[in-house]
């Protein structure tokens, strides 16, 4: 590209840029609401050496440690799900596509909390489980809190999941299948090959929006005594009283939690992004970080 | 010719039979008793006016439509049936899979997989179908890659390469099953013109080397030189047919008469 200043032709153009007068006010209506917040909090009674204290304790680790495990496997269990349910959606059979509507639709149409309690009751709809061959248990001992949280949170994750995998399995052109086909590769093949690989970058972003929400919504689970976040909290708080302190110390955990799924969600937007960018050619940022663009062959298997 | 051998007893078994082959969407009759035969190391180039039938026939050839009525067979099996008792059965999407294997194809707007380089395009199907070793399919891809023209974009992105160099490796890609047929619906009409001579290239060198190819195209050029043998189909049947440069000479139907004086 040739240098500016040395340019031959006309002088570059010096505009006077639109001023945009609205943005003023908007920022100064911003800053007085937020100052308003902050006064509110700094004039009440709570002392923030506590929040920041128990931060590292214990109890509240652990509680976060768990939110991690339930939100992670549930949502891999919603994911599972979805990729089913969703191939099953379009199935050519009528009667697998109705078992999958009938799935989304009572999953999806009911609150999580209430499938949370139910799932937690299960011993009074049904008092044992048998396996044939393998065993009979017990409902009441099968179902800890932790199967009833996995279960509820990730089953009806699965609901939503199933409705962004079919639309991103939907955004895919035709041609792209049939020509798997004509190849001699089974429908599975192609699905799981060609199909999803490509898909992923429309199912991506939601799921991510997806995964933000499983955190805060593990927080359900402190209902059917899951050792959460947010129990850890108020078992605290029930005991020092210091309530609006700890539910900020939860709050701050909660917010971390959910900037680090935000990042891990751009990474994996890249990464998915493989050879289907603008123009073809990978981003520096990409390159930078050794994420799949075209041309960095060691990313792809 | 240096046609493959033919897995079927008899070597003059024609590699397509299609007899009296229809196939109609709801009340649209789109094909209406097509009657084509294809010999080992032939190519047969099909025209005709668009909505004609040429491509609802190609895909019919390897099941990517039913047919409704009618034979079809490809290197002496029917296609996508099996016939027992005297009744025909539909075969298994294993089973369709399978035939499809000998079959290539190569699309109009080239299908090529956009998350894959060019390189990993083509050895997709015989390391994931065939199962053949990883090593073997790399040396025929870059093998395949090389004829036709394209051995140093072999780690290019579709989105990296231009339309006539994708359709290369389109068509490389369905080289790479060794497959006993391939069908071509309009590799180039979705090309611009300078860059229709490149994939013409490349299907004339495949012609020579005794493929057995049925031919979608408007390139008259192309099937005068290249073809044994020119199709004319309209509405749905075959009005016309025989050597190219006689059927371009002397059309004996008024219907291909005009399509021919449109084209030429
Ligand atoms: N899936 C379908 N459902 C209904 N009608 C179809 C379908 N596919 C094709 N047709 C119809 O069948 C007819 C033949 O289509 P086909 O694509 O075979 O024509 P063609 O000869 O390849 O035309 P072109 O030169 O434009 O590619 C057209 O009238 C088309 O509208
Ligand atoms: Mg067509």
């Amino acid at each position: 590209m040739a240098d500016v200043s040395t340019h031959p032709g006309p002088p570059p153009i010096r505009a006077v840029p639109v001023r945009h007068y609205g943005r003023w006010v908007f920022v100064a209506v911003m800053v007085v609401a937020l100052a308003l917040v902050v006064r509110a909090f700094w004039g009440a009674d709570i002392d923030y050496s506590v929040t920041l204290r128990f931060l590292t304790a214990g109890n509240v680790l652990s509680g976060l440690v768990n939110t991690v495990v339930i939100s992670v496997l549930a949502q891999a269990v919603g994911i599972a799900l979805g990729v089913v349910f969703a191939v099953m959606a379009m199935s050519r059979h009528a009667e697998v596509r109705a078992v999958s509507a009938a799935y989304v639709w009572l999953f999806r149409g009911t609150p999580v909390l209430v499938q949370l309690l139910l799932w937690y009751n299960l011993s009074l709809v049904v008092s044992t489980v048998t396996v044939p061959g393998v065993g009979s248990w017990p409902t009441n001992q099968l179902i800890t809190p932790f199967i009833a949280a996995l279960l509820g949170l990730g089953i009806n994750e699965g609901a939503y999941m199933a409705e962004i995998v079919r639309a991103g399995i939907q955004s895919i052109d035709h041609g792209q299948s049939e020509a798997a086909q004509a190849l001699g590769m089974s429908p599975l093949l192609t699905m799981r090959r060609v199909v999803l690989p490509q898909a992923m970058r429309v199912i991506v972003p939601p799921t991510g929006n997806e995964f933000v929400s499983m955190l805060k919504m593990s927080s359900l689970a402190y209902a059917i005594q899951y050792g959460e976040l947010l129990q850890s909290a108020v078992k605290i708080y029930s005991n020092n009283l210091a309530i609006v302190e700890l539910l900020l110390t939860v709050s701050i955990w909660y917010l971390a939690l959910t900037s680090v799924a935000t990042v891990f969600q751009g990474f994996l937007e890249r990464r998915f992004s493989r050879g289907v960018m603008g123009n073809g050619r990978p981003s520096v940022r990409s390159r930078l970080l050794g994420l799949g663009g075209p041309g960095t062959k060691g990313a792809v298997r | 010719m240096t046609a493959k051998p033919m897995m079927t007893a008899n070597p003059a078994m024609p590699v397509v039979s299609a007899q009296d082959v229809h196939k109609w969407y709801g009340q649209a009759k789109v094909l209406n008793g097509v009657d084509l035969e294809v010999a080992p190391g032939e190519v047969c180039c099909v025209i005709g006016p668009s909505g004609s039938g040429k491509s609802t026939f190609l895909r019919c050839v390897n099941h990517l439509e039913k047919i409704d009525a009618g034979r079809l067979q490809v290197n002496g099996h029917l296609v996508g049936y099996r016939e027992r008792g005297g009744r025909l059965h539909e075969l298994r999407e294993k089973e369709v899979a399978a035939q499809r294997r000998d079959i290539g194809m190569v699309f109009q707007r080239f299908n090529l997989f956009p998350h894959m380089t060019a390189l990993e395009n083509i050895m997709e199907a015989p390391c994931r179908v065939k199962r053949e070793a990883k090593a073997v399919v790399r040396e025929r891809a870059m093998r395949l890659l090389d004829r036709v023209g394209l051995g140093a974009r072999c780690d290019a992105y579709p989105a990296q390469l231009s339309g006539g160099q994708q359709q290369r490796v389109a068509i490389a890609r369905a080289l790479a099953m060794e497959p006993t047929l391939m069908l071509f619906d309009e590799p180039t009409s979705a090309l611009d013109p300078e860059l229709v001579g490149e994939v013409l290239d490349v299907m004339r060198d495949l012609a020579t080397s005794g493929m057995t190819m049925v031919v979608v195209t408007h390139e008259i050029g192309f099937a005068r030189e290249v073809g044994d043998a020119l199709v004319f189909l309209d509405e749905g049947t075959i009005v016309e047919s025989g050597h190219p440069r006689e059927v371009c000479a002397r059309p004996r139907h008024e219907r291909t008469r005009a399509f021919l004086s449109k084209v030429l």
